[in-house]
């Protein structure tokens, strides 16, 4: 549930030589694995990157318990129902540390939401596919989550400490989303021909959409290579995807599920899992908004924003009566 | 209408420690602001007590005075305990 794809607005990488004497001190503190903190001098490029990046992951985080949240109310046992309940709060908690992390760079919640609800900001890909069955709850938490955590592990050392510090308690709580999604999963995969065909629909319609999550190759990618350098991103794509393959492989063959990909066979000689093309064109459609969901997502989202704005106003009418009050009574 | 300010807030864990700073979130009040941060920040028994404080109140020190506020600490070696040195039989001390 992260960021993808984000731009840096830099076009090209400049070398120590080339730099104000400002920077190359910033990119030597980072060199040496010197956390930056939100009162310290940044190049003005870094922060708007940060800006960007931690702003689509925390749009992730709440659009993403859109999809999971219509499912609460047909959860299959109660059991299951607390549990996506817990799940669904813990996106909105990581969605506000995030947005906290981002509001320490110098912009508000309010101009976060506003870029996302106009359309300006993204969020990630995966949240506009539809989760059509209960499969797909079980689906989201094992793989989506799980694709997550790839990427948000590794930023728990990233350059910037109020992000840092903000993964390093979503990481905490992910491990929980990613193994009810697997609990919940077995349980279907162990039950009867229906709900085993119910679990296999799912994995197939959600594994390629997965491994789109990580983005495109980042081959000569100068956004890439800049926030590689600036360590707010760890590894490129393709190593966090091919991680992620390597490790969900064995997991869907104790599930007794097949991953949709004829070419999927272990390689000895590279250690890895060889896999097949992923059609790109796919993902770039999807995050130009043209994918299954993108419309719905957004409109939601911007419903819920809207009917609790009254909620919001007598919130901070109230608050404000309190204090007349209390100073009218000294 | 304007955004709800936003608060900074301290956890106390069980076990004796001092509140840490752990995060922060945005409240009408004070009131509202303790239970959200209940909400938020002690899901998974986190901690026993909370403060919220707005954070336009804290005041804090700037990293360009970093040099000046904290670099004379460096020059008083003889306050740290390995600036002495005792005979060997003693030096567990």
């Amino acid at each position: 549930m992260y960021a993808q794809m984000v731009k840096t607005g830099v076009d090209k990488l400049q070398s120590l030589d080339e730099m104000s004497a400002r920077e190359r001190a910033f990119q030597e503190r980072i060199d040496a694995d010197k956390r930056i903190e939100p009162k310290d001098w940044m190049p003005d490029s870094y922060r708007k990157t940060l800006i960007r990046q931690i702003s689509q992951h925390a749009h992730s985080e709440i659009v993403g318990m859109l999809p999971e949240g219509n499912w609460i109310t047909r959860a299959p046992t109660l059991k299951r129902k607390a549990i996506l309940m817990a799940k669904v709060q813990d996106e909105g908690g990581h969605g506000l540390y995030l947005y906290s992390a981002a509001e320490t760079l110098g912009i508000t919640r309010d101009q976060m939401f506003e870029a996302l609800h106009s359309g300006r900001a993204k969020y990630s890909s995966i949240f506009n596919y539809p989760a059509l069955t209960w499969a797909d709850i079980g689906t989201i938490g094992w793989l989506v989550d799980g694709a997550a955590i790839m990427n948000q592990v590794p930023l728990q050392r990233c350059s910037y400490g109020p992000y840092a510090r903000a993964m390093v308690r979503v990481c905490k709580e992910e491990s929980f989303h990613q193994r009810q999604g697997y609990d919940s999963l077995l349980a279907l995969s162990r039950g009867t021909d229906e709900q085993k065909r119910m679990a296999q629909d799912a994995l197939n319609r959600w594994w390629w959409p997965s491994l789109m999550m990580f983005g495109p190759p980042d081959g000569e990618s100068v956004h890439s290579a800049q926030s590689m350098r600036w360590k707010i991103k760890l590894f490129s794509n393709d190593e966090l995807r091919q991680r992620f393959i390597d490790l969900s492989v064995p997991q869907a063959e104790v599930l007794g599920l097949k991953i949709p990909d004829k070419d999927l066979k272990w390689n000895d000689e590279r250690g890895h899992y060889d896999f097949g093309e992923i059609d790109w064109s796919e993902l770039y459609e999807v995050v130009k908004g043209n994918g299954p969901c993108n419309r719905e997502r957004l409109s939601e989202r911007i419903r819920a924003w809207n009917e609790g704005s009254w909620v919001r106003d007598a919130a901070l009418a109230h608050a404000e009566k309190n204090i007349h009050r209390a100073s009218a009574n000294n | 209408m304007h955004e709800w300010p936003l608060w900074e807030v301290f956890i106390r864990s069980q076990h004796g420690l001092a509140h840490r700073h752990v995060g922060s979130l945005h409240a009408a009040d004070a009131e509202m602001a303790v239970r959200n941060a209940r909400d938020v920040y002690t899901r998974r028994s986190e901690g026993v007590s909370i403060w919220v404080v707005r954070s336009s109140d804290i005041i804090a020190s700037r990293p360009d005075e970093k040099d000046a506020l904290f670099e004379p600490s460096d020059d008083k070696v003889y306050r740290h305990p390995t600036f002495y040195k005792l005979p060997d039989e003693v030096d567990n001390m």
